[in-house]
């Protein structure tokens, strides 16, 4: 099986967040839920990058080793999902994930932190495929209809890369070796630990 | 001069032999070359570049006086610019069409050598993040602020600290405190009253103040338990009821921990009220604490309304309570005080200080009910027998005989010696 990664190319991102509004989309994700976002580094200064990050389906996941109610699960595609039934909103995952990607929507009391959500690769939960309870509650499963997750799929200057980690790897070497330049794979140390070098 | 500073510039680099320097070595020129003709042919201009930084070079020259910026990593773009900008009126044999027009009116300057230039690559940013403990942070241009957190490789030695730190030491302090408390009842068993019961009580705690310590023990009961079960239950009671009946469980001691918080917070508030008079250490206690308290051996030191030991329990309690009080509500509310960091250091403090509490308070517990014979009943009842008085707190036995002595003949001490 396939070995799923996100590679955001940033030296391609121009900060157009359609990524984002496509994931919402998609997913039809809750108000005050991001499970893409877009981060710009050294905003209006030279060396300014742009960065579309999500969950990065890790190796050896934080969020899975921390869990009090081990709620995670690996897919065959080692892709990171959890199952909301279990989640009790800890916010453990959060406080290990490096990339922030674990949401939390605002329920009830106090911090009120209700069930986790997170990018899930477009490929939803345990539910039973492309079913009304799955979409309810994880979103689209574009995976089990062979289709990549969205937000890389649209990217319009296909900066964001979703795949086989081998095979985007390959591409993104492929570029920097074309256009002579490439600030790297970024969080992939730190999910994956591997770099891309070309 | 200026090809002195240039060689200096590219020795560097080379010098320290790594494949960061070949690639900026290579990058300026792949992108140079790009610049000038789009189609050429890739060999002619790297013979154009060969031949070397001469006088009419433009970029070398431009960046010359700045020997870092070569060490830049990701400074192809900016250089690109200037490059052609400098390299066109000087007329050079592969530029485009180098016979057009004299000069351009005004030579476009080259932009200034700015150090941001030298900009790690990912990998290396990251790396050394996680080395300096710093996190990469950004703009963001949705309303949740926090997000703008690129990466934090905190979150990792917070998993070392949840998976590994925090589990022994539970483990090691909670089931050290049961060994130690069973040792020694086995050892010294109950501590007896040794003149046996009196049979006339006196009042040692109040209704308020008996109400008070149970509101706070019974949630503390509850906060303790679901909190162990947080770093516990998932190797010990999952696998025993299962996954749904599991997190069933967990939620609902959540939500308990989450609401108990506030009573027992209000509790600890006032214990502190209550008893933080009887609780000031002085030089009695030493006295106490070189004797063990009577625990070990026998005899009791003479002891006032709190002994060593109960003052320590009543420090750890308030201090020990507080503090994890205070770090549990910067977890209950995330982000309003605490970003991603600072809710990492409240978990740790208050994951570290509840397992110690607990041990302490395991020690505490059995003290109070098997531990010595006689000193349930005042929290109990709030009464203890004449005789455990005597030999636990002497002293307060004597302040309390006086009190009431004097609330009887209040005038006594008043009264002129031989008045009567």
């Amino acid at each position: 099986m396939a070995r799923m990664k996100f590679l955001c190319d940033s030296d391609r991102c121009i900060e157009c967040n359609a990524c984002v509004t496509a994931c919402k989309n998609e997913n039809e994700v809750p108000w005050g839920i991001n499970r893409r976002r877009v981060i710009t580094l050294n905003d209006g200064k030279p060396g300014e990058r742009s960065i579309s990050m999500a969950c990065m389906h890790c190796t050896d996941a934080p969020c899975a080793a921390v869990c009090p109610v081990s709620c995670f699960y690996t897919t065959a595609d080692a892709i990171v999902l959890h199952d909301k039934d279990l989640c009790i909103g800890c916010g453990y995952c959060f406080y290990a994930c490096p990339f922030g990607a674990p949401q939390f929507p605002k329920v009830g009391n106090f911090g009120g932190r209700g069930k986790m959500d997170k990018c899930t690769y477009c490929a939803a939960g345990p539910e039973q495929d492309n079913s009304a309870a799955e979409y309810a509650q994880y979103g689209a499963n574009r995976i089990a209809e062979g289709k990549l997750p969205l937000c890389a799929e649209m990217c319009s200057t296909k900066a964001l890369l979703a795949g086989d980690g081998d095979i985007i790897a390959s591409i993104y070497k492929e570029r920097v070796q074309t256009r002579g330049y490439g600030a790297g794979a970024w969080g992939w140390r730190t999910a994956y630990r591997e770099t891309v070098d070309a | 001069m200026r090809r002195a500073l240039l060689a200096l510039g590219l020795a560097l680099p080379l010098l320290a032999g790594t494949a960061m320097a070949q690639a900026q070595q290579q990058a300026p020129q792949s992108a140079e070359t790009a610049q000038a003709v789009p189609n050429g042919a890739p060999t002619a201009q790297q013979q154009s570049q060969d031949r070397g930084p001469g006088p009419d070079k433009g970029a070398p020259e431009v960046q010359a006086p700045v020997p870092e910026s070569q060490s830049a990593g990701e400074n192809r773009q900016q250089q690109a610019p200037t490059s052609t900008a400098t390299q066109q009126p000087t007329g050079t044999p592969t530029a485009p069409q180098p016979e057009v027009a004299p000069v351009p009116v005004s030579p476009i300057p080259a932009p200034p050598p700015v150090s941001e230039r030298a900009q790690p690559s990912a990998e290396e940013q990251e790396l050394e993040a996680a080395l300096k403990g710093q996190h990469i942070q950004g703009r963001i241009s949705i309303p949740n602020q926090s997000a703008s957190l690129l990466v934090q490789p905190q979150g990792r030695d917070w998993r070392a600290f949840r998976n590994q730190t925090l589990f022994w030491t539970g483990a090691i302090a909670v089931l050290g405190m049961a060994a130690v408390i069973a040792l020694f009842y086995l050892i010294r068993g109950r501590v007896r009253l040794e003149a046996g019961f009196s049979g006339r009580t006196m009042l040692r705690f109040g209704f308020i103040e008996r109400v008070v310590h149970w509101m706070t023990a019974s949630t503390f009961i509850v906060l303790a338990l679901s909190g162990l079960n947080l770093t516990f239950g998932r190797h010990l009671i999952r696998p025993l009821i299962g996954d749904q009946p599991f997190t069933d469980l967990t939620h609902y001691g959540k939500i308990a921990h989450n609401f108990l918080a506030f009573p027992f917070t209000l509790g600890i508030v006032l214990m502190f009220l209550f008893w933080v008079k009887g609780n000031i250490p002085n030089k009695l206690d030493l006295v106490w604490l070189r004797q063990f308290g009577g625990m070990v051996g026998s005899g009791n030191p003479p002891s006032q309304q709190f002994n060593a030991g109960q003052k320590v329990i009543f420090w750890v309690t308030v201090l020990g309570g507080g503090l994890v009080a205070l770090s549990g509500y910067l977890l209950l509310f995330p982000f309003t005080v605490a970003g991603v960091n600072g809710l990492q250091w409240s978990h740790m403090l208050h994951g570290t200080l509840s397992m110690l509490m607990i041990a302490v308070m395991l020690g505490h517990i059995y003290i109070g009910t098997l531990g010595i014979e006689g000193s349930f009943s005042a929290m109990g009842s709030g009464r203890v027998d004449y005789n455990w008085a005597r030999e636990h707190h002497s002293l307060w036995v004597d302040d309390e005989l006086r009190k009431a002595h004097d609330s009887v003949r209040p005038e006594a001490a008043a009264r002129p010696a031989g008045a009567d």
